[in-house]
């Protein structure tokens, strides 16, 4: 789960670990009383949940209220990666001398969190390892005995001279360690870090992501949940047991088990199709989840053919069959569905199908259902 | 000799009289897998498809010899299960529980080394060895015995290309499937160690998929030291990044997590690399010549 970098810096403020002065503000006027408050100059920055917001011209400066006005105007009417703006952040301008990176994340490789430190900071992490991996230090943590504060201090030192600033940011790097492991977090990044011209160290962005396994111990994270349009649908769909992503092809695609609705897509690509969306019924045999998948399927405009891929183990085609015959009576769907139905109980799910009515397509196999689909919208 | 389990495993059941976990004690019963005992706190004493039921891992070790574990409890539980059951001398445990935090798994990992003790899992199907059990969720139907190893980050997608192997007339030595979280107990590598030194493995079926980097460790290990041949399937070519694909590992995050460079670190090291599932009973009839 992710969240906005003003939800992760008030995370920050609450640990101690200092940031700019600023507040949100959803619209010009407001944005402009909190400038006034602040004091210009002001930083206005577009609160999306993508990276690259700099880039797209979402985060500006600005010296006065004419200045303000233009630019808040402008960043709360773009949307960045397909993500309107509808809040800003207003921030006290700093004078930035120098800019830091640091970082927690899980490394999967070695099972353990990782700290990641840089002296280059403000760009992209992955820039900088590519360009100059010798800017990086990297210390990895026992998860069991956490960070030491040594470690800190090792940290701290390595990127700054002058002791009474590397002090500083060990008890930045130690908070930081508390919020990664006291808050489920995967990602904790700030980036960049500074330095200001009169000696102070602020967090000027905040990147906080969380362990979706482990938000069912975290409620007041979940409260932090912005769920946009595309996610209200994988969400809701969450709620009824079922894994969903929309994608932007034309072939619907149900299948149970991801790595087979990842396959399922990609062997539809393979044979020159664009499947619509993933969707994992999951393990269980519920025929009203077949009738809510059909509900998703049916709700994406772009769906011009279904390609239904079951391989039965604790899943029973028979009880799919029966979820299929249930939801074709039900909704109105008025599109050609292929059926590919093997494993535990296919005999009868075939017969099942067979009987009724309804003009389905039946394929043996995943390769011959992608052909035929293709072959059906094309 | 096979590998992880022989007819010396002795299996307990953690979480057997959960609805998952009676359900799938009697199926791995009927498979001829050696069930000896299963837990539920404050239930021992009851049977459940005959097998006794324990208090404590440490009592059901006690009284049927168990060396093996599989977990059937809810997520909220089963860190608490892991440690309880390498705390008591369980040598390999099988965690198909979904969705315990990351952090908690990364915790217990250094744990289970100091104890001896593997850990397939979590949020996964379990382990097969044709001929000898299954611990896990996998269908029988569809396996045979034979010799070649599988090795899986899936579930469903293990069984189409089980299914494909089996009508193909190639057998299996044993199937795991290792689980689809980001962290996870044994790792590709450590399964291709295994196969490397069993017998009855002539040839291995790595299927992987998007996220992390284990593919790239285990084709690193397979250019040094792995003398079988390795057949793979990389899901998730047509998966956008930054998405979650189902399994809570199954993420793109960065160029090395892509479906592409897996594909391409594989072939590098001499992996024959299939482009969808049906083709692996012809691919690995080529490489084993038959």
């Amino acid at each position: 789960m992710k969240i906005h970098e003003y939800q992760a810096k008030l995370i920050f403020k609450d640990n101690g670990i200092p940031i700019p002065d600023g507040q949100i503000a959803f619209s010009v006027e407001q944005g402009l009383n909190i400038a006034k408050q602040i004091g210009f100059p002001v930083v206005i920055k577009s609160q999306v949940q993508v990276g690259g917001r700099g880039k797209a011209g979402g985060i500006k400066l600005s010296r006065n209220e004419q200045e303000f006005q233009k630019s808040a105007a402008q960043i709360l009417s773009m949307t960045i990666k397909a993500l309107p703006v509808e809040k800003i952040l207003i921030e006290q301008a700093l004078n930035i001398k120098k800019e830091y990176y640091i970082s927690i994340v899980m490394d999967r490789q070695k099972s353990k969190p990782v700290v990641i430190a840089s002296k280059e900071g403000g760009i992209d992490i992955e820039e900088i390892a590519k360009r100059t991996p010798e800017k990086i230090y990297k210390l990895y943590i026992e998860p069991e005995i956490g960070l030491l504060p040594y470690q800190a201090r090792m940290i701290a030192f390595n990127l700054f001279y002058d002791a009474s600033i590397a002090f500083k940011v060990a008890d930045i790097i130690n908070k930081l360690y508390k919020i990664f492991e006291e808050k489920d977090a995967s990602l904790v990044e700030i980036n960049p870090l500074i330095l200001t011209q009169e000696g102070n160290i602020f967090a000027i962005d905040a990147k906080i992501n969380f362990d979706d396994n482990a938000l069912d111990r975290q409620p007041e994270i979940v409260k932090l949940r912005e769920v946009t349009e595309n996610e209200k649908k994988e969400l809701d769909a969450k709620a009824k047991g079922l894994s969903y992503i929309q994608l932007t092809g034309n072939i619907g695609c149900m299948v149970n088990g991801a790595g087979l609705a990842m396959a399922t897509m990609d062997v539809i690509k393979k044979y020159g199709g664009e499947p619509a969306n993933f969707l994992d019924i999951g393990g269980s045999s519920n025929p009203q989840k077949v009738i809510d998948a059909f509900n998703i399927l049916n709700s994406d405009k772009n769906v011009k053919a279904i390609f239904i891929n079951i391989f039965g183990g604790i899943t029973r085609c028979d009880d799919v069959a029966n979820g299929i015959i249930m939801a074709l009576g039900k909704l109105n769907i008025g599109l050609p569905i292929i059926t590919r139905l093997i494993g535990t109980n296919e005999q009868k799910a075939k017969e099942i199908l067979a009987k009724s009515n309804f003009n389905l397509i039946s394929v043996s196999s995943l390769s011959s259902g992608a052909k035929k689909a293709v072959e059906l919208v094309t | 000799m096979s590998i992880l389990m022989d007819e010396n495993t002795r299996v307990i059941v953690q979480g057997i009289t959960g609805r998952d976990g009676a359900f799938h004690t009697k199926q791995m019963l009927e498979y001829g897998t050696k069930i000896v005992g299963g837990t539920t706190p404050g239930k021992g004493g009851e049977k459940v498809h005959g097998v006794p039921v324990f208090n404590t891992v440490e009592q059901a070790v006690k009284m049927t010899g168990a060396n093996a574990s599989v977990l059937f409890v809810p997520a909220k539980f089963a860190t608490d299960a892991i440690y309880e059951s390498a705390g008591n001398g369980i040598k390999l445990i099988i965690a198909i529980s979904e969705g315990i935090p990351t952090m908690d798994i990364a915790k217990i990992l250094p744990y289970l080394k100091t104890c001896n003790c593997r850990m397939i899992g979590p949020n996964c199907p379990g382990i097969i060895v044709p001929g000898i059990g299954k611990i896990g969720i996998f269908p029988t139907q569809i396996f045979q015995k034979g010799n070649v190893g599988i090795v899986s980050r899936s579930g469903t997608l293990t069984y189409e290309i089980v299914y494909n192997l089996t009508i193909n007339g190639l057998g299996q030595s044993a199937c795991i499937g290792m689980g689809g979280d980001s962290i996870i107990g044994m790792k590709f590598k450590d399964y291709l160690e295994l196969f490397e030194q069993d017998d009855e493995t002539d040839a291995v079926v790595m299927i992987g998929e998007i996220g992390g980097t284990d593919e790239q460790d285990a084709a690193e290990y397979i250019k040094k030291h792995f003398s079988k041949p390795v057949v793979a399937f990389i899901a998730g070519k047509s998966a956008p990044p930054g998405k979650r694909m189902g399994h809570a590992g199954a993420i793109i995050s960065g160029g090395d997590a892509t479906a592409e460079t897996k594909i391409k670190v594989l072939k590098h090291a001499g992996v024959t690399v299939i482009n969808e599932p049906e083709e692996i009973g012809k691919a690995v009839r080529k490489i084993l010549a038959i």
